[in-house]
């Protein structure tokens, strides 16, 4: 069991560094690098020479590599090309505000998608399940940007009852943020909800048709009882990691509600930094992003492990 | 999974490609929803074939006397902030998302199911290597991956096409491997082994065919969610350069003045989303037709 765990970890270490070295390849061999972007049409002669020995772009890529790596491991990732701030004060409060939103978003999401879909697997066929999973497609499979925009469109511009963008600035207390905050965190629990009432439901399906539910209901076990002690605990693991994955994506790809919400979050930083060519800044995103994405995933990975005594012997078996 | 495995008695006497085709199809339609996604994803691909011919106006030419007109016996959807009719931009605005993403998506389940069924294949630390780089790629917020490559290389469909059949196709990996899985300890792939087959002919023979219903699958599953990239990039600005149609970016434009003017931007939203909705219906009804689950995908 420890070694397991010990195993995971170990990947989990292997996958962020990976992850940084394809970041810092990526910005490497992108055409450009920090001179250039500052300098625009100037970059060339001796500025760009001097710019470069400043900046110490004129150091060869390993020592760079080890010199950031080193530094993100402190949480240090330098000062951000385009507005001279620390990156880390920079990130700092959007990485609080994407947070807030992706809590909001799974207060408000997680109950209804566990609630619904248990009950869409119960009632499974019946009207109540169709129009669960009706509104669960669509909620999926409609761009976020247009469903952000209809609610705006009806909340915010014929209703008026909640403002449709957010005005508060990045650094401002929690408290700020709400009402503005409502419609983003509806936009976002909607899709989130549908992904996990999905998957609740094929799962609570899956363990409804197995043999020894059979069993239970052919030995005369009652029918409440049978659902809470032998279905439920078998058929929500498998959503721990779809969990997971929401959560990772919750903190990092919310782009597109960021941006037509003017939320100040993680995701349009990162789309103003790849737009202003602030490839330090670009670096130290994608490596916290990515970081969250490891670590949460990990986490589910353990949970699942602890959860479910069979998948620890038949992974021990494996190995 | 229920995948029906292809033995070399079936296959020898399976009916021709063609009808096996028309088969799969009825399958698929024989269910209302399946039929009502068919028709979408059919009628979105004849219009995008046949629209130049169909509209009724030049989609970039501006009118100052019909800002924001509402939709009349002329203008059938209105015009926009511009003075350009709808109708004819919604009409056109499917085109390069479509082509793009019908180029790209093949692209991107052919390169990574190869790869994937390889890796199943062979296992070992090539495998355990390549996977966990694919875990690396799978890490990274797909928006950042695109918008880096766009943002340098710009936003033709020379560089779409390419960028969005790689990234799309790192997942498939994932999903072809677990397949191949399945199927590398069967009896026949023994038996391919056995007769000294190569590693290429025990996949092209043998894994191939048994994994092709899955990798279908997941093609019609990446289709929506490329056209879903897509748009969201234009949508961003980092997509279709005006003045050229696009749904994406039109919703965009008329997101300003959607409460005095809807039609700019209903006209736009009704037509992606039902090519969307109608690739997901399709997509649940190939992975039902072929007896592939589909249910248990993560929302990536």
């Amino acid at each position: 069991m420890l070694r397991m765990v010990l195993q995971r970890l170990m990947l989990g270490v292997v996958t962020v560094a990976l992850v940084s070295l394809i970041i810092f390849a990526g910005v490497e061999l992108l055409p450009g690098d920090a001179c250039t972007a500052v300098l625009q049409r100037d970059a060339h002669g001796q500025r760009l020479i001097n710019c470069r020995k400043e900046l110490g772009l004129d150091r060869p890529a390993y020592v760079r590599y080890a010199g950031w790596a080193a530094g993100a491991v402190r949480g240090e990732f330098g000062v951000s090309a385009n507005s001279d701030t620390r990156i880390s004060e920079l990130v700092g409060d959007r990485v609080k505000n994407s947070l807030l939103l992706g809590i909001c978003a799974l207060a408000a999401g997680l109950p209804l998608a566990f609630l619904f879909g248990i009950l869409a697997a119960l009632k499974r066929d019946k009207a109540l399940d169709l129009v669960v999973s009706g509104l669960a497609i669509s909620a999926m499979t409609i761009p976020e940007f247009v469903s952000a925009t209809m609610l705006i469109l009806v909340f915010s511009g014929w209703l008026g009852w909640l403002p449709g963008i957010v005005l508060t600035s990045a650094n401002a207390p929690v408290a700020k943020f709400f009402p503005e905050i409502i419609l983003p965190v509806v936009v976002l629990s909607m899709v989130m909800t549908a992904h996990i009432l999905r998957t609740v439901r094929s799962s609570m399906i899956e363990v409804l048709d197995s043999d020894y539910v059979r069993m239970a209901t052919l030995k005369g076990v009652p029918y409440r009882s049978m659902i809470l002690r032998h279905v439920l605990p078998n058929a929500l693991l498998p959503a721990i990691n779809v969990v997971a994955l929401t959560v990772a994506w919750l903190l990092g790809g919310v782009v597109v509600i960021e941006t037509v919400f003017n939320y100040p979050g993680l995701g349009r930083l990162m789309v103003s930094a790849i737009s202003d060519r602030d490839l330090a800044l670009v670096q130290a995103i994608a490596l916290i992003v990515a970081s969250v994405y490891v670590v949460v995933n990990l986490t589910a990975d353990l949970l699942t492990l602890v959860a479910n005594p069979r998948l620890r012997t038949a992974m021990a078996r494996h190995a | 999974m229920t995948t029906t495995i292809l033995t070399p008695a079936t296959v020898a006497t399976k009916p021709g490609a063609l009808q096996r085709l028309a088969q799969l199809l009825r399958d698929m339609a024989s269910r209302p929803s399946g039929a009502v996604g068919l028709f979408l994803v059919l009628l979105h691909l004849l219009v995008a074939i046949l629209s130049p011919w169909l509209v009724p106006y030049d989609y970039k030419t501006i009118s100052a006397t019909l800002i924001l007109a509402p939709p009349d016996a002329l203008h059938w959807f209105g015009t926009d902030q511009l003075g350009r009719d709808v109708f004819t931009r919604t009409l056109l605005g499917g085109r390069e998302a479509i082509l793009v993403t019908l180029v790209a998506t093949p692209i991107a389940v052919t390169w990574g199911g190869l790869l994937g069924i390889y890796l199943g294949l062979v296992g070992g630390r090539i495998d355990n290597v390549v996977m966990r780089i694919v875990d690396a790629f799978l890490a990274l917020p797909w928006i950042l991956k695109m918008l880096l490559l766009i943002v340098t290389f710009g936003t033709g469909i020379e560089v779409l096409i390419p960028t969005l059949a790689t990234f799309y196709g790192i997942p498939v990996i994932r999903i072809a491997r677990a397949a191949a899985h399945n199927v590398v300890a069967r009896d026949f792939v023994l038996a391919s082994r056995a007769r000294g087959h190569g590693k290429f002919t025990i996949i092209s023979r043998e894994l191939l065919p048994n994994v092709l219903d899955a990798l279908m699958v997941e093609g019609a599953m990446r289709w929506s969610w490329m056209l879903l990239a897509f748009s969201s990039l234009s949508f961003l600005g980092f997509g279709v350069a005006p003045p050229n149609p696009d749904w994406g970016l039109m919703i965009a434009d008329a997101r300003t003045f959607l409460a005095i003017a809807p039609w700019a931007g209903l006209y736009p939203i009704v037509a992606l989303s039902s090519l969307i909705i109608g690739i997901n219906l399709t997509a649940d009804a190939l992975a039902k037709a072929l007896g592939v689950d589909r249910a248990q995908k993560a929302p990536i």
